[in-house]
């Protein structure tokens, strides 16, 4: 657990999912799902692959309908969110940093991270230009402003998406096994921001391989396996004195 | 000293005997053999100064037979040729522009097609995946003569009265199968773009149609590029089927000289391979280019 700025106090969870169901087709992904995370918070959730983790998160900023149960981010009812309008306010809270890094392979650095705000939020482009140079610096590449995608590694790339998310103010960050990409040294640099942004009060939610990082920053653990959590708990307990057999399995083959 | 090591070329090789490559053609003659094998068929790769001089060599020869069967009193087949050249001209020119003016209708109607076809309504997919295979597998010559016997000859907007030339028609016609054509690189080149740009798109909120617009298609333009230039080449040599529905392009101007010359049958072949080097020194520049921009553009 790391020190942190904000912290709730005796608040609503800013995200609560409520038996989430979801199946692509015939095959049911979740089945059942519940989870709550403070403002604030950082949550990990680790799991085998296949067991729901990137669905989950995705059905939290709404890139994937939900077929059964409740899922509430902040004041928005997730799973009654059909217009593009509706959708967008949601987002604007919710930011997602993706494996693939998936910058625009187009646009220079600096136009990736000024995108969103000035196109989405219709803000003034200069306002959003000092603040993208600000939030480059912060993850360490403002001598990059000018690259492409294509000129940056991997962990760059990262970072940038990271700064890209952050441009549009969200409340809330998910990260979907942001470093399984990238070789081990990249992952530090990568590792290292999000921790800042960790204490600086944002509310995560990391799908991660990561343990070291995750018993470090998490203030929650949850593992999933073929569609339902199996186990949460605060890390030093979750990783000490984990209940399920299933999660001492996993974590066994992983530690 | 046995006879044996001295003719040591005579002994059989060992088992994994491995050769270095000495020719220095060897990687590029490798490189051939392997995209050969790809195609399944032999790669015919003219250079383009070869292929220059192999069609200055067929000039040539046509040139030559017709003259050899030429008798003394007519005027030569070169001087005649080159007399007739400024006319030939204009029509190729004519023939040129009609190009120009099909491809570029067509390609601005094929985009919106193509993007009806990712659209997210039912009905629209389905109307825009309807008329992109009707257009592309109906024959060109015959949707030519369906634009000239449906549309009519002179329209009227607001009270004035707009004559359609045939020319119009037929570049209408010809725009056709090139909207049809166009829908399908655009479709198709949206298709190759990651479904991670879409994702990552939607999780910025961007709307669909921003995403489209702004983040998809940019990024298709490089890889649409070759099959576009490639579709042009095709129908700047289709536009000489506008000769068969009456347009004064290049192929009735040569009927008009073969006239004008009394019907010399020793000038039908040389005027015909006139004709062909001219779209031949066109379009071969257009192919070559093509092939570089795909290489540049190869999508890995």
């Amino acid at each position: 657990m790391v020190k942190r700025k904000d912290k709730s106090h005796g608040e609503a969870p800013i995200i609560s999912a409520k038996d989430v169901h979801k199946a692509f087709g015939n095959v049911e992904v979740l089945k059942g799902v519940s989870m709550d995370v403070d403002k604030g918070e950082v949550v990990c959730i680790i799991g085998p692959s296949g067991s729901g983790k990137s669905t989950l998160l995705r059905c939290i900023n709404a890139l994937v309908q939900i077929d059964r149960g409740e899922i509430r981010v902040s004041n928005y009812q997730v799973h009654t969110l059909r217009t593009d309008k509706e959708l967008l306010k949601l987002r604007r809270e919710v930011s997602m940093v993706f494996q693939q890094y998936n910058l625009f392979p187009h646009k220079t650095v600096l136009e990736n991270v000024m995108m969103a705000p000035v196109h989405v939020l219709k803000e003034n482009k200069a306002e959003v230009e000092a603040r993208a140079h600000k939030l480059l610096a912060k993850v360490r590449l403002e001598n990059k402003v000018a690259a492409y995608p294509g000129e940056l590694s991997g962990g760059q790339q990262q970072r940038v998406a990271i700064a890209r998310g952050l441009a549009m103010r969200p409340e809330i960050m998910l990260f979907d096994e942001v470093t399984a990409a990238l070789d081990p040294e990249t992952v530090k640099e990568v590792l290292v921001t999000i921790r800042e942004l960790a204490e600086d009060g944002m509310t995560c939610v990391l799908v991660t391989h990561e343990m070291g990082f995750a018993r470090e920053v998490a203030d929650h653990m949850y593992f999933t396996d073929r569609g339902v959590i199996v186990e949460d708990g605060p890390p030093a307990e979750f990783f000490a004195h984990p209940r399920e057999a299933r999660t001492r399995e996993f974590l066994s083959q992983i530690l | 000293m046995s006879a044996r090591r001295h003719l040591g070329i005579l002994r059989p090789l060992p088992e994994n005997a491995a050769f270095p490559v000495l020719l220095p053609a060897a990687e590029r003659l490798q490189a051939k053999a392997l995209r050969e094998r790809g195609m399944g068929l032999p790669a015919f790769d003219l250079k383009p100064r070869d292929a220059m001089l192999l069609g200055l060599f067929l000039v040539l020869l046509m040139a030559g037979i017709a003259e050899a069967a030429n008798g003394p009193v007519r005027e030569g087949i070169v001087p005649t040729l080159i007399k007739w050249t400024p006319l030939l001209a204009t029509g190729f020119v004519f023939n040129i522009a009609i190009s120009f003016l099909a491809m570029a209708t067509g390609t601005v109607a094929g985009a919106f097609l193509g993007l009806g076809q990712i659209s997210i309504f039912g009905p629209v997919r389905k109307v825009a995946w309807l008329v992109t295979h009707f257009f592309r597998n109906a024959p060109w010559l015959v949707l030519l003569f369906f634009c000239m016997f449906l549309l009519p000859f002179q329209i009227q907007i607001f009270g004035v009265i707009i004559p359609l030339p045939d020319w119009l028609k037929a570049t209408f016609g010809l725009a056709l199968p090139v909207m049809a054509n166009v829908s399908e690189i655009v479709r198709g080149a949206i298709e190759t773009i990651p479904t991670g740009q879409w994702e990552s798109a939607q999780a910025l909120a961007f709307t669909r149609q921003q995403t489209i617009w702004k983040i998809i298609l940019p990024q298709c333009i490089k890889r649409m590029l070759p099959p576009w230039m490639n579709l042009y080449a095709i129908l700047a040599m289709d536009t000489v089927l506008a000769s068969i529905v009456g347009v004064n392009e290049v192929m009735t101007l040569a009927g008009d000289v073969l006239g004008a010359e009394g019907g010399r049958t020793d000038l039908l072949l040389p005027i015909y391979s006139y004709i062909l080097l001219w779209f031949f020194l066109y379009c071969y520049p257009i192919a070559r280019w093509t092939v570089r921009l795909e290489r540049r553009f190869a999508v890995k």
